[in-house]
């Protein structure tokens, strides 16, 4: 009896704070973002109204059928129901996975715009490097014998390469507002992750492997990237920012680093 | 079917042959049981000093300098001493505990005679599979000890980071080698365990005790066993291709051109992603094995105390099958960002929900056993009813997770862990504490407190969702897991009055179960004498004296003439028929 009024107070304050938004998602900056929030929402109000079915209901039997006396009734179940309710449920979860495969093939199956700005991540225990290619629009030889934190050349950047001469490279990661961007993940010791969320974007970034992710950005401004793959004891603090910017202060920001080499 | 001269022993008559390494089925589930509670006991005590920390990540305590002298030099926690005990602490709930006592403690107890049998089919085979489930205990705990401590790569133990030696952290030299070999003794003993229950299960069940009469605990410990058997299989063989790179400098995990800590290994040909398939064909059916005699408990438990017979019995059977069988198809599902194929996912993820199907079967059939039922609230009926609610809130999280779309954000948050907590941490626990309460009479002569019983549950059920729910919300603003603290990013900071109301409400949960573990010992001792039967219960345990004789039917063969579950029977003249009762 307790417990079913319990269980309804629960379900009750659990819905408020899901209806409350108190502690949510930042607002998305891409169109991308707006479509997963979409279908976040769709998930949310159709499993939703599921948990709020369930437990009121299991709370009404609990209140329901409490011992009052009197005879339990003798059942074995209904083939009916159970089809039924099977059905139901597939469809649903099918249904929903189906809705959101727009989502997963606009990020993982269509390939990048040709003209899309490139960009090289670098994920290593416990900072971010990312690296443009300069004015010739290409990027430079790498080779892990050059590797020099200190010096600046965390990607190992070949000096006999005249490639790599102009290659910018940052620590935080510039981009520019309504242009396509595509990432070349790359670690050089553990697994690292790439997460903005804003983006509603997360990679994973696995040593032996470059991994391109590909995303455009609509929203000026600073957002926060936080490493999401245990990566050891600084994982903690293996922050950097992503900017964006006006497509002319990028071009300016570009410029200036340019101009530093 | 059983024949008396399989495995006729008598009792053995001095103290260590009869409690220590005894071949006795109930001796060795008690002594399952009372691992499993030491080990609750020190992941219970891990997680409060993680949360502490989470939200004191500055706290001096003198307290942690004693345990830990240079994790916590000065009183202060490093963030690697947060992370050793966050993977102590996973690991051991997963493996000592969720693995350990609802299958091997209880099951070992309860399948034989449950199904009419004398003892396991292999009594030594069994022995021997709990002494070296105890001792790959001893080698995970000494971990904490070895230079370095306790491995910092999370009971998940991805390579690189766990393959390359104390370069990639502390912990990772000697503490992640004693951590591997633990694992792949603790495989050892579940692979032994696993085909013991499978012989059992199919060999010597008494007479009429035919598939679609076992209780649906027999059933869930039954495709358990074959989850078990198929998943330690190759875990075992992950954990020993982990070793050796660690040891012998094979490059199975290891790709070419790492340079970790500015030093450049030598390693060439080998993929990180093949051990998080290797390992997560195992740890999928991992969190099955963990959960399946709980809801199989549950099912008893609920026609029991409802005193109704199960809602579709067989509908029951066969999603216990179908879980198990698709089990072994969804492992991708931890792996959506990981990576691998993206076109993969698709299949995976249309596989995973799949698998949501035979599991919403099981909770609506619950709620009709429930459903024109005269319910009893028994302590242990509460636990149970309390596991279908957790059961409910934690499944409902895997339908977002299961989404590759939106994983792409949840993927490796607090949703994560709150889902995971809910459904295979908590909802597995309450059903270890239901069973606690409904086969204490039996297996100790003596019944347990219901006052205190009933305290403890409902502190316990509103302290867990108190905890477990909030995180959730964490993870809908991004909170990434596996954080030692959070004061590096704005984002989390703003956070910080959730934390603190999740780790004040672990600590309260902590101490409740103080009244759990007082309850026991004291019961033990002081408890009223059981009869034999006192929940009104059908299944053969219930036909025995409390506790069951060494031989468990006193020389007699059970026959089986009913199904598991005949309450309420129209005419009879109880309201449940025993299985054994005549036709
Ligand atoms: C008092 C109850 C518990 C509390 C307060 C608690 C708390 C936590 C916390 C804070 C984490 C770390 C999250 C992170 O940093 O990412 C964690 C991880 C974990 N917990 Fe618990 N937990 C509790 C009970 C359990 C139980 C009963 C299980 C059994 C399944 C469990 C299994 C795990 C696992 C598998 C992990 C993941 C470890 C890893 O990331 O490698 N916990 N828990
Ligand atoms: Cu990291
Ligand atoms: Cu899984």
């Amino acid at each position: 009896m307790l417990l079913g009024v319990i269980v309804w107070i629960l379900t009750v304050v659990i819905c408020y704070f899901f209806l409350g938004h108190y502690w949510w998602f930042p607002p998305p900056i891409s169109e991308h973002g707006q479509a997963y929030d979409a279908q976040f929402n769709a998930t949310l109000w159709v499993t939703g109204v599921i948990f709020f079915l369930a437990q009121i209901a299991l709370g009404y039997v609990i209140i329901r059928f409490r011992d009052k006396g009197g005879t339990a009734k003798y059942s074995h179940g209904n083939n009916m129901m159970e089809a039924l309710w099977t059905s139901a449920t597939a469809l649903l979860f099918i249904g929903l996975v189906l809705a959101g495969t727009r989502i997963w093939a606009a990020v993982h199956f269509a390939e990048a715009p040709a003209d899309a700005l490139r960009i090289e991540v670098l994920g290593k225990q416990f900072a971010w490097s990312f690296r443009y290619p300069g004015p010739d629009g290409k990027f430079g030889r790498t080779d892990i014998k050059q590797i020099n934190d200190q010096g600046g050349n965390s990607f190992g950047i070949d000096e006999k390469d005249p490639a790599g001469k102009d290659d910018i490279t940052s620590a935080s990661i510039k981009v520019p507002a309504g242009k396509p961007i595509l990432l070349i993940l790359k670690s050089r010791d553990v697994i690292h992750n790439f997460f903005v969320r804003e983006l509603r974007l997360k990679q994973d970034i696995v040593p032996g492997m470059e991994i391109p992710f590909h995303f455009q950005a609509d929203k000026i401004g600073v957002y926060e990237v936080p490493c999401s793959e245990l990566c050891g004891l600084g994982h903690h603090q293996m922050r950097t920012t992503l900017e964006v910017m006006s497509e002319a202060n990028f071009e300016k920001w570009k410029q200036e680093q340019a101009a530093q080499k | 079917m059983s024949s008396p001269v399989v495995h006729a022993h008598g009792a053995p008559q001095g103290f260590i042959r009869r409690y220590i390494f005894s071949l006795d089925h109930k001796v060795i589930g008690i002594q399952y049981y009372f691992l499993a509670l030491f080990s609750v006991f020190l992941g219970m005590s891990l997680s409060v000093l993680m949360r502490f920390h989470m939200v004191y990540p500055d706290a001096k305590v003198s307290l942690f300098e004693k345990l830990w002298p240079t994790g916590a030099a000065g009183g202060i926690m490093t963030p690697e001493l947060y992370l050793s005990l966050m993977t102590m602490h996973g690991t051991i709930m997963v493996f000592f505990v969720l693995t350990t006592a609802p299958q091997s403690g209880f099951g070992n107890y309860f399948l034989p005679i449950q199904i009419g049998a004398e003892d396991m089919a292999f009594p030594v085979l069994n022995m021997l599979s709990f002494w070296t489930t105890l001792l790959a205990l001893v080698v995970m705990v000494s971990a904490f000890f070895v230079q370095g401590g306790a491995p910092l790569s999370g009971w998940t133990a991805y390579p690189p980071l766990s393959a390359v030696g104390p370069l990639s952290g502390p912990g990772e030299g000697m503490g992640q080698t004693l951590w591997v070999i633990s694992i792949a003794i603790f495989c050892g003993a579940s692979l032994m365990g696993a085909i013991n229950f499978i012989a059992t299960t199919i060999d010597l069940r008494a007479r009429g005790m035919s598939m679609m009469r076992l209780p649906l605990t027999v059933w869930s410990w039954f495709v358990t066993a074959i989850l078990g058997l198929l998943g330690f299989a190759v875990l075992l063989a992950a954990g020993v291709l982990l070793l050796l790179d660690r040891m012998a400098g094979t490059s199975f995990f290891l790709p070419a051109g790492l340079v970790v800590n500015d030093q450049i290994l030598n390693h060439k040909g080998g993929s990180p992603l093949l051990w998080q398939h290797l390992f997560w064909f195992f740890g999928h059916p991992e969190v099955y094995i963990a959960i399946l005699p709980g809801m199989g408990l549950a099912s008893q438990l609920l026609a029991t105390f409802s005193r109704k017979p199960i809602f579709g019995y067989r509908a029951m059977v066969y999603a216990i099958l179908g879980i198990g069988f698709l089990g072994f198809f969804v492992w991708g599902h931890h792996m959506f960002m990981s990576g691998m194929n993206p076109y993969s996912a698709m299949a995976f993820s249309i596989l995973t929900m799949s698998i949501g199907v035979p599991s919403a079967i099981k909770t609506f059939n619950w709620i009709g056993t429930l459903w024109g039922g005269r319910i009893r609230f028994t302590t242990a009926m509460l636990f149970a009813l309390g596991f279908v609610s957790l059961f409910v809130s934690g499944g409902i999280s895997g339908i977002f997770l299961g989404q590759p779309a939106l994983d792409l954000y949840f993927h490796d948050t607090y949703f994560v862990v709150g889902h995971f907590h809910m459904i295979m941490g908590v909802a597995a626990i309450f059903g270890m504490f239901g069973g606690t309460f409904y086969w204490f009479p039996k297996m100790f002569g003596r019944m347990m407190n219901e006052t205190l019983g009933k305290i403890h549950f409902y502190l316990t059920f509103l302290g867990v969702y108190a905890i477990f729910t909030p995180m959730h919300f964490l993870g809908i603003a991004g909170n990434p897991r596996r954080y030692a603290d959070f004061t590096n990013f704005e984002f989390m900071n703003n956070l910080m009055p959730v934390h603190k109301f999740m780790t004040h409400a672990a600590i309260f949960t902590a101490v409740v179960q103080l009244i759990f573990v007082f309850n026991l010992f004291w019961s033990m001792r002081k408890g009223a004498k059981a009869p034999v039967n006192p929940w009104d219960s059908t299944t053969l345990e219930w036909t025995v004296s409390s506790p069951p004789p060494f031989d468990n039917f006193a020389g007699k063969h059970p026959v089986v003439n009913h199904g598991a579950y005949e309450y309420s029977v129209p005419g009879a003249a109880k309201d449940y028929i025993m299985q054994s009762d005549p036709a």
